[in-house]
């Protein structure tokens, strides 16, 4: 149990690195921040590695994965049972992420010394850099989903120092916000899913509530509120919260303009990372949801299945390399919620789940180099957008080759890493609900056209007009380009299904020809269809595309979504709310104030002239008043 | 010498040693120093309190002293101290501290205005020592009455009317104040017995359930208008819109901590049974200013404003979970108190050091200002996250205290507006970022502000011991909450032993 005490270091590490260059980094040159931060992630890399190899690949696990607790503090106490701890726990799926983490955020610290060379503000992005993966760490590591909640704000607000990087640029600003703005939305769902859960169990600890068999929810299947469990409520409101972080439709508008921030943060955070939180939220709170709110599971396996289907087709229409990008990750998140969606729990019936985290692993890695990739091409030819790039093949050899097997991994070809895991996530579909399969089967196709649209229109067809050659990446950049794709390659030969299951015992799972057959099949025809297309330029696309028309136009503009995320904001939240607000404020409510004080000022002003001051008038005043009250006394005797 | 006298001594005697001074510097510097010297007694007395504490005494009160000064009315000198009183005079010192050091080139009037601003703080400070209810309404007219001449002298904009709607409507809060506190008084000895002020000994008794249901009302409404409570805000954006900077940083950042104290000290723990009774009332009153500040929030353009109306948001909170009567829920308010307290202190501090820059505090006429005055525009973003409850600072501390307190109401009722008040933190979220987007990022708009002085080593020790006394909460809290809570405990168990009728 002890022997993991040492884990604490992996996010305190990034921490002083983020407190050390964001203390004193503009008093050094850049390049020192960068050296720093960079050697302690690769610190922490190694750590998490060593972490990794000894939980899973050291003692017997016949008996399941244990889950272990190193250290745990409480750091507030609301009540006698309910305390948010801050603690590191470590299990199947939070040592898988420690070492995603980790690999990731090293490969992009490393890239980061080449990529944003000489930018303003070095010292800045790594410590940005850096307080974004402590707080992802700490995040995966949560022993109470408190704490998770806790981190999760973190992510939120270092993402939002991350994409609004290049500070005075308005679209950067302006992005950051809206990704800010409408997690916290998400947040909000998260919190009150918190403040249901832990009302009616009593507890925010992890291991309470994932306990098999567990009692504390006992007297919480009698609870409910307009006709609803209190539990399907919760597990809703949480997945809303991981809905937001993982960008799941409708929630997912913040996820293509975060492309604002560079490049390797894009790679880091919203690729790899940050966006499969709420992946990893639902995972982690799998057993509550599957067994209490099975509602909510059915919500999060249709929710997931939109958002990739969704998201592909608007991929197919984009022509940033980075938002092409972007919409990908969207579609693969879904991948990885719909398979938890469709999972069952325990050994085989858990395909889903594993078939998720196995999904989660290799598409951090090959979707990482993807953006790396683009980051290399961005460089190299200070544009994002496609049409400004062709026949780059002869100019980016590495770029061009790590790139080619990342999309062969993502669409899904054996037996690269991605044909695995999504082949997992087929059967799991196929075994749940035949709708959620065929719709993921042709998101796969769908996927590979895409991704070789993208890859065919950058490497191939004509030279376009540069401004200078371009040139390959230095050193620092193209060594995390090989790695990723050596990673992208060979990760599909872990056994996953032995290592990270939903109950944490192993399984034994076998190829499934029935889907991997026809799914690879489709992939190949997507390529086929990319290739006919966009090998060479030719003008088939623009009539394809005029073909389509107002459907073509739809998606190009995404289906308008961001629209209606503005007049939400502006219009109905500025204009309609808050203005007549402010406006009743100032005048009817301060209004009333002011008047009160006003009519004490007339009534004054009025009553003033009685105390003119004047003999006459008070002997007037005098004998006016003996007669009126003579008369009256008169009056009332009659 | 008792060390809670002290405290209203120490001020006392920095008010006589400015009047012997001369100017601009010598007034700063002998504030300084007496501001100083009384932020180290309030640390020795935390200290020995939590000290105490520790060696196990129990007492509801410590520090006490009991001096009677008006023998017929049975009107005491009657101080003492508990976790939340403590914390409250922490958080005055730190403010006032910080308050000194963001008004160290107030060239106009210098002595008179350090002399107000340390008067203000005297009253403060007796307030929050007092346990009997005379002496404690004496301290807080004090700190009241000088807000006037603060703001009606030193202010900007329409400050005569400003200083004037402030100080009429507070002292409309004082007017019911009064009738309220009068009104414990004359049922504090239901069995016969000398009638007393003594706020302990009411305590002990229960007061005739008619007078608390005729003087509850009075009472909290009193002590709520000086906490924004909705409809009785207004004076906020005025008048924080006028003051001066170190004024704006008192008043919101501790004179509003009055009324939320006095809510819970005096009106719900003398009158429990009322307070159970009309909770719902008020507890509706809060939720609309909770939601209602920070919708007024993003409409404004002018920066005191939006931080006005965000107080009232934020002190909405403060009554509203108070009126949970739970360990938790009002242990978050006092956290909301202390947090609010030092949050927004900070945002009128960094607000009138932009204004001394750029001359306006219109955000729309401001942009890019991360480029030109990168310190003042860290802190401020500092600040707004502070504000908008990110964790690691104090905001995230006490708005999760209360909502997880306000949750774990056994009443649907309360669990729903929970609910609605939790929504403010996206509200929040949006009018904080709106500011920062506009004022700090983006390229700058003003040609005349491509060239400004970042800050001057008395605006980075103003802002950065706010900004530490903010991250230490948000960083370790339980310290602090622990001893709240069991501070709370005496109030805590006669709110629940207390039936509605």
């Amino acid at each position: 149990m002890t022997g993991y005490a040492y884990t604490i270091l992996i996010p305190m590490i990034p921490l002083v690195m983020f407190l050390v260059t964001g203390l004193l980094g503009m008093k050094w040159k850049p390049i020192v921040s960068g050296l720093l931060g960079t050697i302690g992630m690769g610190t922490s890399w190694v750590l998490s590695l060593i972490t990794a190899g000894s939980y899973f690949f050291g003692g017997h696990h016949a008996e399941g994965f244990q889950t272990i607790i190193p250290f745990e503090t409480t750091w507030l106490r609301f009540t006698e049972t309910l305390h948010i701890n801050i603690g590191v726990l470590l299990d199947p799926i939070s040592v898988m992420m420690l070492v995603v983490i980790t690999t990731i955020s090293f490969m992009v610290h490393l890239y980061s010394l080449g990529y944003m060379k000489g930018e303003k503000g070095f010292a800045r992005f790594y410590a940005f850099l850096s307080l974004f993966t402590f707080s992802m760490l700490g995040l995966v590591i949560a022993t109470n989903i408190f704490q998770m909640y806790i981190f999760w704000e973190l992510v939120g607000v270092s993402s939002f120092l991350l994409i609004g990087f290049y500070y005075t640029k308005p679209s950067a600003v302006a992005a950051s916000k809206k990704a800010f703005i409408v997690t916290r939305f998400a947040d909000l769902g998260f919190l009150i899913g918190i403040l249901i859960l832990s009302f009616v169990t009593g507890t925010f600890d992890f291991g309470k509530l994932t306990e098999p068999g567990t009692a504390i929810f006992g007297s919480a299947a009698s609870m409910s509120f307009m006709g609803i469990s209190a539990l399907t409520w919760a597990m809703t409101l949480i997945f809303i919260g991981g809905a937001g972080k993982s960008a799941m439709f409708p929630l997912h508008i913040w996820l293509p303009d975060a492309m604002e921030g560079p490049t390797p943060v894009s790679a880091l955070i919203h690729a790899a990372t940050m966006v499969v939180a709420g992946v990893f939220l639902v995972a982690r709170m799998f057993p509550v949801i599957h067994f209490q709110a099975p509602d909510a599971q059915e919500i999060i396996g249709y929710v997931g299945g939109f958002t990739s289907l969704f998201a592909a087709v608007i991929a197919i229409t984009q022509y940033d390399i980075k938002r092409v990008l972007a919409f990908s990750t969207l579609s693969q998140l879904g991948y990885m919620m719909l398979a938890l969606g469709v999972s069952g729990y325990g050994g085989e019936e858990g395909l889903g789940y594993m078939a998720s985290m196995f999904h989660l692993f290799t598409h951090a890695m090959f979707k990482a180099l993807l953006f790396l990739g683009a980051g290399s091409i961005i460089h190299a030819v200070h544009s994002n957008y496609m049409y400004d790039m062709g026949g780059l093949r002869k100019y980016l050899p590495i770029t061009h080759i790590t790139f080619l097997i990342a999309c062969l991994t993502i669409a899904g070809v054996p037996p690269l890493s991605g044909f695995f895991s999504k082949d997992e996530i087929l059967v799991a579909a196929l075994h749940h609900n035949k709708l959620l399969f065929a719709v993921e089967f042709l998101v796969a196709g769908l996927t590979a056209f895409y991704m070789f649209r993208l890859y065919f229109s950058v490497f191939w067809g004509k030279d376009r007009h540069y401004h200078h050659t371009p040139h390959e990446s230095p050193l620092t950049m193209s060594i995390p380009l090989m790695f990723l794709a050596v990673a992208s390659v060979f990760a599909g030969f872990l056994p996953f299904h032995h290592l990270v299951t939903s109950d944490k015992m192993g399984f034994d799972t076998e190829m499934h020809m029935a889907v991997a057959a026809p799914s690879v099949l489709i992939g190949l025809f997507g390529i086929a269809m990319a290739w006919i297309l966009y090998k060479k330029e030719s003008a088939v696309p623009e009539k394809l595309a005029q073909r389509w028309g107002i459907l073509y136009t739809a998606t190009y503009n995404k289906f308008y979504f961001d629209e209606i995320y503005l007049f939400v904001t502006k219009k109905i939240i500025f204009n309609y709310i808050s203005r007549p607000i402010a406006w009743f404020d100032r005048h009817i409510i301060d209004g009333f104030m002011v008047g009160i004080g006003l009519v004490t000022e007339k009534i004054a002003y009025q009553i003033k002239g009685m105390q003119s001051g004047q003999l006459q008038h008070y002997a007037f005043m005098f004998v006016a008043g003996t007669l009126a009250l003579a008369l009256s006394l008169v009056y009332f005797l009659m | 010498m008792n060390i809670l006298t002290s405290l209203v001594v120490i001020p006392i005697l920095t008010i006589i040693a400015i009047l012997f001074t001369k100017g601009l510097k010598g007034a700063r510097l002998v504030s300084a120093i007496g501001m100083g010297v009384q932020l180290l007694v309030t640390a020795v007395l935390l200290f020995s309190y939590l000290g105490l504490r520790k060696a196990g005494v129990t007492d509801e009160m410590v520090f006490t002293a009991d001096y009677t000064w008006f023998k017929s009315l049975n009107i005491h000198y009657f101080i003492g101290v508990d976790g939340i009183a403590v914390a409250m005079l922490c958080l005055t010192s730190i403010v006032v501290f910080a308050g000194i050091f963001a008004s160290w080139e107030m060239e106009y009037l210098s002595r008179e205005f350090f002399i107000s601003l340390i008067l203000l703080a005297t009253g403060v400070y007796g307030f929050f020592i007092s346990l009997d209810l005379f002496t404690m309404f004496l301290f807080y007219e004090l700190a009241v009455i000088p807000m006037y001449l603060l703001i009606g002298v030193w202010g900007s904009g329409p400050k005569e009317s400003s200083a004037m709607k402030l100080t009429l409507m507070l002292m409309g809060g004082s007017a019911l104040l009064m009738v309220g506190i009068f009104g414990i008084y004359y049922n504090s000895a239901p069995d016969g017995g000398p009638l007393t002020f003594n706020i302990l000994e009411i305590a002990k008794i229960q007061m005739p359930v008619e007078a608390q249901r005729f003087f509850f009302p009075f009472t909290f409404v009193g002590f709520g208008i000086l906490g924004a409570l909705f409809p009785f805000h207004t004076w906020s954006p005025d008048g924080h819109a006028s003051a001066p900077t170190a004024v704006s940083m008192l008043h919101a950042g501790v004179l509003m901590k009055l009324g939320g104290y006095g809510c819970f000290r005096v009106a719900m723990f003398l009158m429990p049974e009322a307070a159970q009774e009309m909770a719902w009332i008020f507890i509706i009153l809060t939720t609309i200013s909770v939601v209602y500040g920070a919708f007024g929030a993003i409409w404004q353009t002018d920066l005191k404003f939006i931080n006005a109306y965000s107080s009232v948001s934020h002190c909405g909170l403060v009554i509203f979970a108070l009126l949970m009567m739970n360990e938790t829920g009002m242990d978050g308010a006092i956290l909301q108190m202390i947090s609010h307290g030092l949050m927004t202190a900070l945002f009128f501090a960094l607000i009138g050091m932009i204004y001394g820059r750029t001359h306006t505090r219109d955000v729309t006429k401001m942009g890019g200002l991360m480029k030109v005055i990168p310190f003042l525009a860290v802190v401020y973003m500092i600040a707004g996250f502070a504000s908008l409850g990110l964790p690691g600072l104090s905001g995230f501390v006490a708005e999760m205290t209360v909502f997880v307190g306000a949750f774990q109401h056994q009443d649907m009722f309360h669990r729903v507006v929970t609910v609605v008040v939790a929504s403010s933190i996206v509200i929040t979220a949006v009018y904080i970022l709106r500011v920062v987007g506009m004022i700090l990022l983006g390229p700058i708009k003003d040609s005349h502000h491509e060239h400004l002085e970042d800050a001057k080593w008395f605006e980075k020790l103003s802002t950065v011991t706010l900004v530490l006394a903010v991250a230490a909460i948000g960083i370790a809290p339980l310290w602090l909450s622990d001893t709240i809570i069991s501070s709370l405990k005496p109030i805590v168990e006669r709110l629940a032993m207390a039936i509605p009728f």
